[in-house]
């Protein structure tokens, strides 16, 4: 017999992840939804706190400016065990938010992603936002904008930016396994997520079924982002063109 | 670059060059007149109205105006979104600014490229969509910072031939900010030099470029100062 080191356990991986797919297999289709849910959701709250603070850092000028953006750099690289910790010490029944019984919950879940999340969206929105060149910023002014406007369209020339810091942060989302299994406790149908399977399948020996998860966790990786890229992309051409400023009259 | 000493006027409708080597405060000139940095003393006064204020005050003075840089400073987008922009900034129906953008796009020679992606066009072009899009907005006061400085001369020519026609047929007072002596000569009905942040001299086109006061300005004009 010939031994092929992982590579047999990969290919058979592979074809057991076809295998569920195809046939819709009721136990992996909770685990993804568990999975999109969770991310999407965390993403989501992720961007609507993330691109409106990293936005207001970058178009502002305030005495403690810099410190705040070191602690945002220093926030995107939160261990996320560490977040898991602090979660699970906050919402146990003897932590400070025990009172809302969120431990080993879905919605723990997603607060443990948005932790996470949030300030990778509000840091690579930062970064877009201050790297719209100065002079169109002037322009928006010059031009008669006043500041809700000039906000606008400072984040529309600063979209492509914007859909990454959406992009990078479903991507961390989605990958992110150590918080999720502290404050979800991976109990199937509930909170398994596809990462926390895979963990325990790999614990378990399981490896083919786990390199299945792990294929179908890329596929559906590559697909959304299949999808913002293409939503960056045909945005390109939409600057102003979806809508008709709001009216600001001045008088 | 600090202004000082800068006591200048502008008459309605005329066509005012500010002349001066490069880092003499022309710009500065331009950005205070346009509200967009405050002076630290003095006065500035459009129509007659002083413009110091609150945001509101110096946007609703802001719109009567308009300025075009050296650099383009397009928006990632559209022609025609670049052109209307001023206009749906003031709230203009969309049939309106339909109306308007095409008509300036025809004043600028560039009908036909609504919907062409500013990052096709090439520097003439990009510049007259900039000369549009401040146009559109029918502003009483046009002012230009350097506008053809990177341009060939038959972009050169087109500009000036706009910016003229601006000032004639809608009567738009324009401040041209250029040291091209031969453009100012060109434009101006009357000519300010500044140098070191200083207006030296102003008056009429002829009699700065023919037999100006300061010795200073003689210098620059003739081409004999070293900066």
């Amino acid at each position: 017999m010939i031994y092929l080191g992982g590579w047999e356990e990969i290919g058979f991986g592979l074809f057991r992840a076809l295998q569920l797919i195809f046939s819709g297999d009721p136990e992996v289709l909770r685990i993804t939804l568990i999975s999109l849910r969770v991310s999407g959701t965390a993403t989501l709250l992720g961007a609507a706190i993330g691109i409106p603070v990293g936005a207001s850092i970058a178009l502002r000028r305030f005495p403690a400016r810099t410190l705040l953006i070191s602690v945002i750099n220093t926030l995107m690289g939160l261990p996320p065990v560490v977040v898991g910790l602090f979660l699970y010490l906050m919402l146990s029944n003897f932590g400070p938010m025990g009172f809302l019984r969120l431990l080993y919950t879905p919605e723990a879940m997603v607060l443990a992603q948005l932790v996470l999340v949030a300030p990778i969206t509000a840091g690579v929105t930062l970064s877009a936002v201050s790297n719209v060149d100065a002079r169109l910023k002037e322009m928006a002014v010059s031009l008669g904008a006043d500041p809700l406007q000039e906000v606008r369209i400072i984040l529309r020339e600063a979209r492509l930016g914007l859909l990454t810091a959406v992009i990078v942060g479903f991507g961390s989302a989605i990958s992110e396994v150590g918080a999720i299994m502290m404050v979800g406790g991976n109990l199937l149908g509930y909170t398994r997520a596809l990462t926390t399977a895979i963990v325990l399948l790999t614990n378990q020996g399981a490896f083919t079924e786990a390199i299945a998860l792990g294929i179908i966790l890329l596929g559906l990786a590559f697909a959304i982002n299949i999808l913002l890229t293409y939503l960056q992309l045909r945005t390109k051409a939409g600057l102003f063109a979806a809508e008709t400023e709001r009216h600001h009259p001045v008088t | 670059m600090a202004l000082r000493n800068a006591s200048l006027s502008v008459n309605k409708g005329e066509i005012l060059a500010i002349i001066g080597p490069s880092g003499a405060g022309k710009t500065t000139l331009l950005r205070l007149v346009n509200l967009l940095i405050q002076p630290t003393s003095g006065l500035i006064l459009f129509n007659d109205v002083n413009t110091s204020g609150d945001d509101k005050h110096q946007r609703s003075l802001r719109r009567q105006m308009s300025l075009v840089l050296q650099y383009p400073a397009l928006f990632d987008t559209t022609v025609f979104n670049n052109v209307a922009l001023g206009l749906k900034i003031r709230g203009c129906p969309e049939t309106v600014i339909k109306e308007k953008v095409d008509n300036m796009l025809a004043v600028v020679g560039l009908s036909g490229f609504e919907k062409r992606m500013v990052k096709t066009l090439s520097g003439g072009e990009a510049q007259r969509i900039a000369l549009a899009r401040a146009l559109v907005t029918e502003p009483k006061l046009l002012l230009l910072d350097e506008p053809t400085s990177n341009l060939d001369p038959k972009n050169v020519s087109i500009i000036e031939d706009i910016v003229r026609a601006a000032n004639t047929k809608s009567q738009v007072t324009v401040v041209l900010a250029t040291h091209n002596l031969n453009q100012a000569k060109r434009l101006a009905q009357r000519v300010a030099f500044i140098l070191d942040g200083e207006i030296v001299e102003e008056g009429a086109s002829k009699e700065i470029f023919e037999q100006p006061k300061d010795e200073r300005t003689a210098t620059y004009v003739d081409g004999r100062m070293i900066y």
